[in-house]
């Protein structure tokens, strides 16, 4: 039975929502970070995501997807990075220099390695 | 050497020049205050109320304009300090216009100049009529009427923080520190003139430094109702119904957001004032990444430039409040008297 689903008993076990900073996997931050060192500059205004085109009809968003490297949270990221059409206006608006979009090859690049058990 | 016989030379006439030369006066020096405009006052003239008590800033400039109401101060007007030399009896300071004069210490207070908005091309300033700086603002509040560029009322206007401030596609990656609590205190004035209009600041981070700041912030939300959203507005255009629109991403919330606005405010940062970059260059006094002028030390030598006889103060270091301004300029005063006992 997986988990958050109702079983004979009636309750239901939600799966955690916990950033469990202590076994997160930040090999992939690792990997940005010593590629695109500029990627650890983002405070996070959330400039990117307003001017993406992308994040106007998907849930692609920069902010969010820095934060889950930053964390070690690789799941949410799987989807995210193919939805980014590489369009660069993001770069143009960032106030932190951050090159956001060799961040978001990079992340690609990190994930298809990791499911190669290359990272 | 007796106090009266030595001669201090103030370049610039803005809070931290005008609290400078009162203070020297007092103690018996003779000064000579340069200042660039019609009037000594700096930004202040057109201020209308300051945070965090919303107090008129006349009360300021009354107090800054009875402070330099002293026979041993000589206003110059209309004339910048070019540079500033070594010379066998003290100092010499040329003025624009060709002439010099003597002195035993120089105190730069030349400030800091407005960022100029229109640099942000992506907010239309400049370009769409409704979008108007913080500081013309100010001068609304001062003629009583917050109104659109046809002349009427607005429904809902947007203040945009940190406009030349934290960003590094204008070169400035300082924080201006005061337009926070700027933008809260303009919300509240324009909640209280007019009640019908809605105020939203786009934030990037809340910085409420200072005495009362927080407790201002808490107020605007709790008697005004004023809005925040936490995101930098990347771009703004205008609409068929000639409506500001801007778009921005609502962190908080994780999503994209757009917004129609009648009136766009934009909170100018403090940059390094052109005229003093141009005294600091003729005179080789050092600048630091911010274009502000460098301090020998950040801690204990913040009003100390390093060349003998040349103090700072105010805002030509750093951006400041006017109460840091009035105090950064008493401690240059202190640090000058200190090495005219010291010669």
């Amino acid at each position: 039975m997986s988990a958050g689903q109702a079983n004979r008993f009636g309750f239901v076990i939600n799966p955690s929502r916990l950033i469990d900073y202590d076994t997160s996997d930040r090999k992939v931050r690792e990997y940005i970070t010593l590629r695109e060192p500029s990627f650890t500059l983002c405070f996070a205004c959330g400039g990117c995501a307003a001017t993406c085109t992308a994040g106007q009809h998907t849930s692609f968003n920069l902010r969010r997807m820095n934060t889950y490297i930053r964390r070690g949270e690789i799941e949410p990221l799987r989807e995210e990075v193919t939805r980014c059409m590489l369009c660069g206006k993001c770069l143009l608006v960032c106030p932190r220099g951050v090159n956001t979009r060799n961040v978001v090859s990079l992340a690609a690049e990190a994930i298809r390695k990791l499911e190669r058990n290359e990272l | 050497m007796k106090s009266t016989q030595l001669h201090i030379m103030v370049a610039g006439g803005g809070v931290a020049g005008m609290e400078a030369a009162g203070t020297l006066a007092e103690m018996g020096y003779r000064v000579t205050l340069v200042e660039k405009g019609d009037e000594p006052g700096g930004h202040l003239l057109q201020w209308h109320a300051l945070f965090p008590d919303r107090r008129p800033a006349e009360e300021v400039r009354s107090y800054l304009r009875k402070r330099i109401e002293h026979r041993n101060i000589s206003i110059i007007t209309k004339t910048t300090v070019e540079k500033i030399r070594h010379h066998i009896s003290g100092l010499e300071v040329n003025l624009s216009g060709g002439t010099s004069e003597k002195a035993d210490a120089v105190i730069v207070s030349t400030g800091f100049d407005l960022f100029d908005a229109s640099r942000k091309e992506e907010y239309g300033y400049g370009i769409y009529d409704n979008v108007i700086t913080s500081a013309e603002l100010e001068v609304m509040f001062n003629r009583g009427r917050v109104a659109k560029a046809d002349g009427t009322v607005p429904s809902r206007i947007g203040l945009i923080h940190c406009v030349g401030s934290r960003d590094e596609k204008v070169n400035n990656n300082h924080c201006s520190k005061v337009c926070c609590v700027t933008a809260v205190k303009q919300a509240i004035e324009i909640r209280k003139m007019l009640p019908s209009c809605e105020v939203f600041c786009f934030y990037m981070d809340m910085r409420m430094y200072g005495p009362y700041y927080e407790e201002l912030y808490r107020e605007s939300q709790e008697f005004y109702n004023v809005n925040f959203i936490r995101g930098k507005v990347s771009e703004a255009s205008v609409n068929i119904n000639n409506r500001l629109v801007i778009k921005v991403e609502d962190t908080l919330a994780g999503r994209p957001l757009k917004m129609e606005l009648d009136i766009m405010v934009l909170m100018a940062g403090m940059e390094m004032a052109a005229s003093g970059m141009k005294l600091a260059e003729a005179s080789g006094m050092k600048r630091g990444i911010n274009r502000f002028l460098e301090t020998t030390d950040h801690h204990y030598g913040n009003n100390l430039s390093g060349i003998k006889g040349v103090f700072y103060a105010g805002t030509c270091t750093a951006p400041m409040n006017i109460t840091d301004t009035i105090s950064h300029a008493r401690a240059a005063v202190a640090e000058t008297v200190r090495y005219l006992n010291g010669r």
